[in-house]
């Protein structure tokens, strides 16, 4: 007994000096049923009696509704059938506005808007009923591009087709434009882009009067799709239950739609009383879902002859598609974003997001910002040609520091080094020799060289008093058996959440990484932590997990059960007295917005962010004259993102991201024909291969942020914002074009060559 | 009418074990393995072949199971992602992939875990050229690729170690 005693003593001792899990690369907490193909998605699970769904989706982009077919040869009455009469609570998919209707009736409003849904148990024959549907409808004009919806051409929504529009005023530009000593303006274009998550979309739902309606599907917002299904069957809240399943990737793309197929499913398992999964293929799922809002940003910027900015005045205007979904706020966070980490003390903003008959626009990674970041960016190496600076030089001029404001009047509190991060970006890329090098290179030879970086910022969080609205929560438990249990309704989709949350409630406990346990996202069990988007999921909700734990642990310490130094095996046996004498032992923290945040939506003014990533992009480019087929050669990406919690699900979302900017850059091209994407294959819509991509070199710089858990901010959508930007630069000094938009495809590359000789 | 397509038997292999099942001749073999032999490893990304999360091993040769008809697969010895480790232990190239961030979400990770098997089986020792397109037929979204060519790089190591 006593020589047992001393052996758990010392283990205990070096248990408690182990080192701490954040900062070390644990492993990944799914990351064996991942390498093994064990781990469920949702196109894996089959329930008894499950039946098949699909969708019928209108052919034309605008127009009435006035019949609608059932074709012969097709045993109709085997079939479970919904139209917009069948939804027993309100007809919208509930998000900001409640306009985008979840079945169209009557009327429809873009090209891939459903009208009918289908339901069968075998799949085959499903296909072939819902060829066997017609939706016979009046055609109406349609518009599809900002200048026609902007012209009021048709007004497709509301009296304006303006879903939102922004101001931002900070100083005077009208009476900065007098003593400016040069102004240079310029257009900026970005196209739309689509997720491609390599999961597509799909649901499982199974629903009744009796039961209410529960659904199990890939997504990103399990409260969003709670939220939505409530107001579709004029549900009590507690008759919805919607549990997230192992998830293939989001990217934004899984945060607004999943909520129309959960409807979708759920009305056709409330009709047919079975169980039924809607999986959508690639090509239903590239034209339908959401993707990234195309773009339009003028820039017109004042300088001294300093080369400082004296007024920068921003027109950004979003394409929305037919409904205002998320465009609001993806709007809010691109003009937020405009001004990029610059001081300029005399700053105009004004933006909107548009109607048109195309599917809605929603969220991408990013969220705004990549638009009008690539606008920027791109426009600041023209002005740095245009006032004889380097591009180096014009930013080391404007770089913002502490105690100076942005554009929205948000005094920066935070330390920041962007010349730090510049010089490292330009040395670790061997920027400046290139730059030499290249230029005399590319006299000779079909293949050109270039070398570009942009400079930017990405906010970590819901933008302004969102975060203060959400009042977001995450739960956190301990078992007799010492166990300790994360509750969050915070999604793992790939991008790490369930090994973070981990790593933070391991060390607040001073335990490791296995003994914290991430419940399954499921809203009868779990909190409303907000939605998993905004780069909010390490900084905000890891921080109530992180005080839920810091919590636990001084519970067990008031109440004498637990010294300061203790090893699992102390923790376990405090616990099990906690659980014996005072019953559960669990902790639920409510976000607290900082009472030095201040945020005006009104003039929208204050603190758009709590904390801001910084970060500096340097990309390396070749271009092949004759077939204008750009290749990216080396990419070096240092940033600034507070503590980093896991060195290798960190850098993997920098290198990911930053792939996902160089199809945004390079290759990811929406054909539009009408409002309908003309090419949603994979064969067609070009994603970057492992042939594609160089080794990206990802740094960081670790400035703790004291708000953050363990000093940590935010970093999923930062690597979207630089990318692209600096490819545009690199190939705009590889070959004099002068790039305003994006993608550059080699056919727009080659116009833009072509007119350099006209 | 033309005649409704008659079910055949297929015989094959699979992951190690005989397997008889009957099928239509032109089912996707994706769909059997799935559906039929209970091999929810292997995922559908595109359907088209251009994705790779459908990738299994064929007679020792990387397939897209979505374009293969299930007639083809008749005496064939097939592995998926499920026969790829070794009675729970996890094989090198699964132990790289867990431990140098060559997973994220998981959904390309199967195909690509098979496809740097298949390479590794033809070449021990690839360079980082070998690697990169003997996995660009293998579309991942999340990684960017680098943490996937660490993994694999890693994995030959090991091999090469004797483990």
């Amino acid at each position: 007994m006593r020589q047992g005693l001393r052996y758990n003593f010392t283990t205990l001792r070096k248990e408690a000096m182990k080192d701490p899990q954040i900062g070390k690369p644990v492993p990944r907490k799914e990351g064996r049923e991942k390498v093994t193909g064990s781990a469920r998605y949702v196109d894996d699970l089959r329930f008894p009696g499950m039946i098949h769904g699909v969708t019928v989706r209108s052919s034309i982009a605008r127009g009435k509704i006035l019949d609608i077919q059932f074709g012969a040869g097709i045993p109709w009455d085997e079939f479970t059938i919904v139209t917009a009469r069948d939804i027993p609570g309100k007809n919208c998919i509930a998000l900001l506005m409640e306009d985008q209707p979840c079945l169209a009736d009557r009327f429809i409003n873009h090209p891939e808007e459903a009208v009918v849904l289908l339901a069968h148990p075998d799949k085959y024959l499903l296909e072939e009923a819902r060829r066997a549907v017609r939706i016979e409808t009046q055609p109406l004009p349609a518009i599809f591009t900002i200048e026609d919806a902007l012209a009021r051409k048709q007004v497709i929504w509301g009296e304006d087709n303006i879903f939102k529009a922004y101001r931002v005023e900070k100083g005077n530009v009208e009476a900065a434009w007098g003593s400016a000593e040069f102004i240079i303006e310029g257009e900026y274009e970005t196209g739309a882009q689509e997720q491609l998550y390599i999961e597509p979309q799909g649901m499982i739902a199974q629903a009744g009067p009796g039961s209410g309606v529960t659904v199990w599907g890939s997504l990103q917002c399990p409260y969003y799709v709670h939220k939505a299904l409530v107001r579709l069957f004029g549900l009590h809240k507690e008759q919805v239950r919607v549990v997230q399943t192992e998830t293939g990737g989001g990217f934004g793309g899984k945060e607004e739609y999943p909520s129309m197929i959960a409807g979708h499913a759920a009305l056709l398992a409330w009709k047919s009383g079975k169980p039924v999964k809607i999986v959508y293929d690639r090509a239903e799922d590239m034209a339908a879902t959401t993707k990234r809002h195309p773009s339009r940003t003028h820039h017109r910027t004042g300088l001294m002859r300093d080369g400082k900015f004296l007024a920068m005045e921003i027109d950004f205007t979003l394409d929305g598609g037919a409904y205002e979904t998320l465009s609001p706020v993806v709007l809010s966070r691109g003009t937020i974003h405009a001004a990029g980490p610059y001081f300029c003390p005399n700053v105009r903003i004004r933006s909107c997001a548009v109607a048109t008959n195309a599917p809605p626009h929603g969220a991408f990674r990013g969220f705004g910002a990549p638009q009008s970041v690539f606008a920027l960016e791109r426009h600041l190496d023209r002005v740095a040609a245009a006032v004889g600076l380097s591009p180096k030089e014009l930013r080391l001029r404007n770089f913002i520091h502490e105690g100076e404001t942005l554009a929205v009047g948000q005094v920066v509190r935070e330390k920041v080094q962007m010349e730090k991060l510049l010089d490292r970006a330009l040395e670790l890329s061997g920027y400046h020799e290139k730059r030499k090098r290249f230029a005399a290179e590319n006299a000779q030879g079909p293949v050109k060289r270039g070398i570009g970086f942009a400079s930017f910022l990405h906010g970590a969080g819901f933008t302004g008093s969102g975060e203060e609205y959400l009042a977001s929560e995450a739960l956190v438990t301990a078992t007799a058996e010492g166990k300790v249990r994360v509750l969050a309704g915070s999604t793992e989709m790939g991008q790490g959440t369930n090994t973070v949350f981990a790593q933070i409630a391991a060390d607040a406990l001073d335990l490791d990484c296995e003994q914290i346990e991430i419940l399954q996202p499921d809203t009868s069990l779990v909190p409303n932590s907000g939605p998993t988007v905004a780069s909010r999921t390490t900084m905000i909700v890891g921080k109530l997990v992180e005080t839920g734990a810091l919590a636990i642990r001084k519970s067990l310490m008031d109440a004498g059960l637990l010294k300061a130094d203790y090893g699992t095996g102390e923790f376990a046996e405090a616990c099990r007295q906690y659980i014996d004498k005072f019953g559960a032992l669990q902790s639920l923290v409510k976000y607290q917005h900082p009472k030095d945040l201040h945020w005006d939506d009104g003039t929208y003014k204050g603190d758009a962010y709590g904390a801001y990533a910084w970060a500096v992009y340097v990309a390396e480019v070749s271009v092949d004259m004759p077939t204008a087929e750009v290749r990216v050669e080396d990419f070096v990406a240092v940033q600034e993102v507070g503590k980093v919690i896991h060195p290798v699900l960190a850098a993997g979302q920098i290198e990911g991201g930053v792939a996902q900017g160089i199809g945004f850059a390079l290759y990811e091209n929406v054909v539009w024909q009408e409002g309908r994407m003309m090419n949603g294959q994979m064969t067609n819509y070009i994603m970057p291969t492992s042939m594609d991509v160089p080794k990206i070199r990802v740094y960081f710089e670790e400035i703790p942020y004291a708000r953050g858990p363990a000093g940590a901010k935010g970093i999923g959508e930062l690597p979207l914002d630089g990318t692209a930007p600096a490819i545009a630069n690199a190939i705009a000094h590889a070959t004099g074009a002068d790039v305003r938009e994006i993608p550059i495809t080699p056919e727009k590359l080659m116009e833009l060559l072509e007119s350099l000789h006209a | 009418m033309p005649e409704a397509p008659r079910k055949i038997r297929v015989q094959c292999v699979i992951n190690g074990k005989a397997a008889s099942l009957e099928v239509y001749p032109m089912a996707r073999l994706l769909d059997v393995l799935r559906e039929q032999a209970g091999m929810t490893g292997t995922k559908e990304g595109c359907g088209e072949g251009e994705c790779g999360a459908c990738s299994i091993e064929m007679d020792g040769v990387l397939v897209n199971s979505c374009l293969v008809p299930a007639l083809q697969a008749e005496g064939t010895v097939i592995r998926t992602i499920e026969g790829i480790a070794d009675a729970g232990q996890l094989s090198a190239v699964q132990q790289a992939f867990l431990v140098h961030g060559g997973a994220q979400c998981g959904i390309c990770t199967p195909g690509m875990i098979l496809a740097a098997v298949s390479l590794l089986s033809r070449n021990a020792q690839p360079t980082e050229s070998e690697i990169r397109e003997a996995l660009s037929g293998n579309l991942c979204r999340c990684t960017g690729y680098t943490k996937i060519f660490e993994s694999v790089v890693e994995a030959c190591r090991q091999q090469g170690l004797g483990k």
